[in-house]
């Protein structure tokens, strides 16, 4: 079967993948490195260790943690009733666990913005209590937990789905309560597929700019993620620091990449 | 009633659907409820008046513009490179398939100032295309390059399980009756990666049209020319004007919906071939 004709083929379009990805997923990986180094070791640790930038790294983090807190929480819950039972809305609920996924992260800051700001209904009594949500902390983390909403539970449905209800069933008939059921039976069929869902909720939620971007109020040391720390740093022409901000998102990024394969290849295996 | 009573024998279906159902309320309904409210209090004529200003007209014409482009080049790349990774073995293969990724990984601001420094005209690849004439960043190639950054991996992703799922002796069948690679390929492949290929490219594009970190930096953002609908969007909320940022806001959720609902149609015919045609 094989002949000249189709082994040329083959490493023509190997070339042209091999190119593609060069260009386009490994060329501004090094760019990022390079232009934080430009001006040598001194210059990118000062960057690095510029009390903005550390006060960025915590918000940042502070952000990602609590947003794979809960959507973990609401992943398993919402994976968990979709797949075990038969409700109706069941389809018009998982359409709208897909939303947010589907906004621009502009419009995601935007319907918060309406939500909780100034001409909202509900924003007299915010501060009554004396709560601010725009332009505060809450409001970067609200964010961050509705571009990365569906993350942990879609990847934990197909999985779920799959593998059916015969095996809960059979241990509910035998007496098993719920948190047994799921702790010995369910989880170790969702291990890999949770777990990539963690990595990907993480990724994103570390990353997030848009939707952040219009509910931070953009203060330096106070509503600056690592991502809005970069823009303003790009935009004031400092490029050196900006690079040498990104290249920690960028060291946060492959490192979820390996992860993320690692997880990826047990899981294959574990099937 | 009974009868669907007797069907739910394993516990916490109403826990969980209260859990799930609370969380769904707070983070996604009631915003969205509060979008619908703030819009009702709208006239519709300032509406029409704000989306049909000509800087706005503008902008939908450049954001669907790139992003279609993008996407389309996605859709043929994304099939190469799902193609390359599913049917070849060659050295860094393993590398490849995890780097399609980066563009999910890496965030969007970060892509958005590399690629910048990468294209200007004293950046690695500009000087390049500078030589020639041909200007990438802060021109419409430079916004179209950072979507086909950022949509790559949809395609991808897409088109790979389906042709792992793809049986290779039809092609061989179809070689052993003589018929050309090119027949082979349009005949018997491109059918059943046709609607995954579908599938991505909506996804893509979805993504696109609403992308914001990555393209600000490398658009330059002229008014007319080089300015997406997200950015009109930030600029009008940076000014407080919340009544005209939801209006052109409302265009784009009805287009992105539009893409949601296509693309659910595509991935209907998709999971039919990945889980067999029995289920």
């Amino acid at each position: 079967m094989k002949n000249e004709g189709s082994k040329i083929v083959k490493w023509l379009l190997i070339g042209i993948s091999l190119l593609f990805a060069f260009l386009f997923l490994l060329l501004p990986l090094f760019t990022v490195i390079s232009e934080a180094l430009r001006n040598g070791w001194a210059a990118y640790k000062e960057a690095v260790t510029d009390e903005y930038t550390i006060s960025a790294i915590w918000l940042t983090v502070e952000a990602t943690v609590i947003a794979v807190l809960i959507n973990t929480i609401f992943g398993l819950f919402a994976a968990w009733s979709v797949t075990k039972f038969y409700f109706r809305g069941k389809k018009l609920m998982t359409t709208m666990i897909d939303i947010p996924v589907t906004v621009s992260p502009i419009i995601a800051g935007l319907i918060f913005l309406l939500t909780f700001g100034r001409q909202s209904p509900i924003y007299p009594y915010l501060q009554a209590a004396n709560i601010q949500i725009v332009f505060a902390v809450p409001g970067i983390v609200l964010a961050t937990v509705f571009v990365t909403f569906p993350f942990i539970s879609r990847e934990l449905i197909p999985v779920l789905e799959s593998q059916g209800t015969d095996e809960e069933e059979a241990a509910a008939l035998m007496g098993a309560s719920g948190l047994t059921i799921f702790r010995r039976v369910t989880f170790p069929h969702i291990k890999w597929a949770f777990l990539y869902g963690i990595v990907l909720c993480a990724a994103r939620a570390m990353g997030e700019f848009g939707a952040v971007s219009v509910l931070s109020g953009h203060l330096r040391g106070k509503t600056n993620t690592l991502p809005l720390h970069v823009e303003i740093l790009f935009n004031e022409f400092r490029y050196v620091p900006a690079f040498a901000v990104s290249s920690i998102l960028v060291m946060m990024a492959v490192v979820i990449l390996i992860i993320r394969s690692v997880v990826e290849y047990r899981g294959k295996g574990a099937e | 009633m009974k009868k669907a009573k007797s069907k739910r024998v394993i516990p916490g279906f109403g826990l969980s659907l209260g859990v799930t159902l609370s969380i769904l309320s707070i983070v996604v309904l009631i915003p969205l409820v509060s979008l619908v409210i703030y819009t009702a209090q709208m006239d519709l004529g300032d509406i029409i008046e704000t989306i049909t200003r000509p800087r706005v007209l503008a902008s939908f014409k450049v954001s669907f513009l790139t992003a279609l482009t993008a996407s389309l080049i996605n859709a043929v790349m994304g099939v190469i490179l799902a193609w390359v990774l599913v049917r070849y073995q060659f050295p860094g293969k393993r590398i490849l398939d995890g780097m399609i990724e980066l563009p999910f990984a890496l965030p969007t601001a970060v892509a958005g100032i590399s690629l910048t420094a990468l294209t200007t005209d004293t950046g690695l690849i500009g000087s390049v295309f500078d030589k020639i004439g041909i200007k990438i960043a802060y021109t419409k190639i430079g916004i179209t390059v950072a979507l086909i950054f950022i949509g790559i991996p949809f395609v991808v992703r897409a088109v790979q399980p389906i042709l792992e799922k793809l049986d290779s002796s039809y092609e061989e069948a179809a070689g052993m009756l003589g018929a050309n690679r090119k027949k082979i390929f349009r005949k018997i492949i491109l059918p059943e990666i046709f609607p995954a290929a579908l599938t991505g490219f909506g996804l893509a594009l979805g993504r696109c049209i609403g992308e914001y970190g990555s393209v600000v930096f490398i658009a330059g953002n002229m008014p007319y020319e080089t300015e997406i609908t997200p950015l009109i969007i930030m600029s009008e909320l940076q000014e407080y004007d919340y009544a005209s940022a939801t209006a052109i806001a409302l265009v784009m959720l009805i287009f992105s919906f539009a893409i949601l609902f296509a693309v659910n149609l595509a991935q209907a015919r998709n999971s039919r071939i990945i889980n067999g045609g029995s289920k």
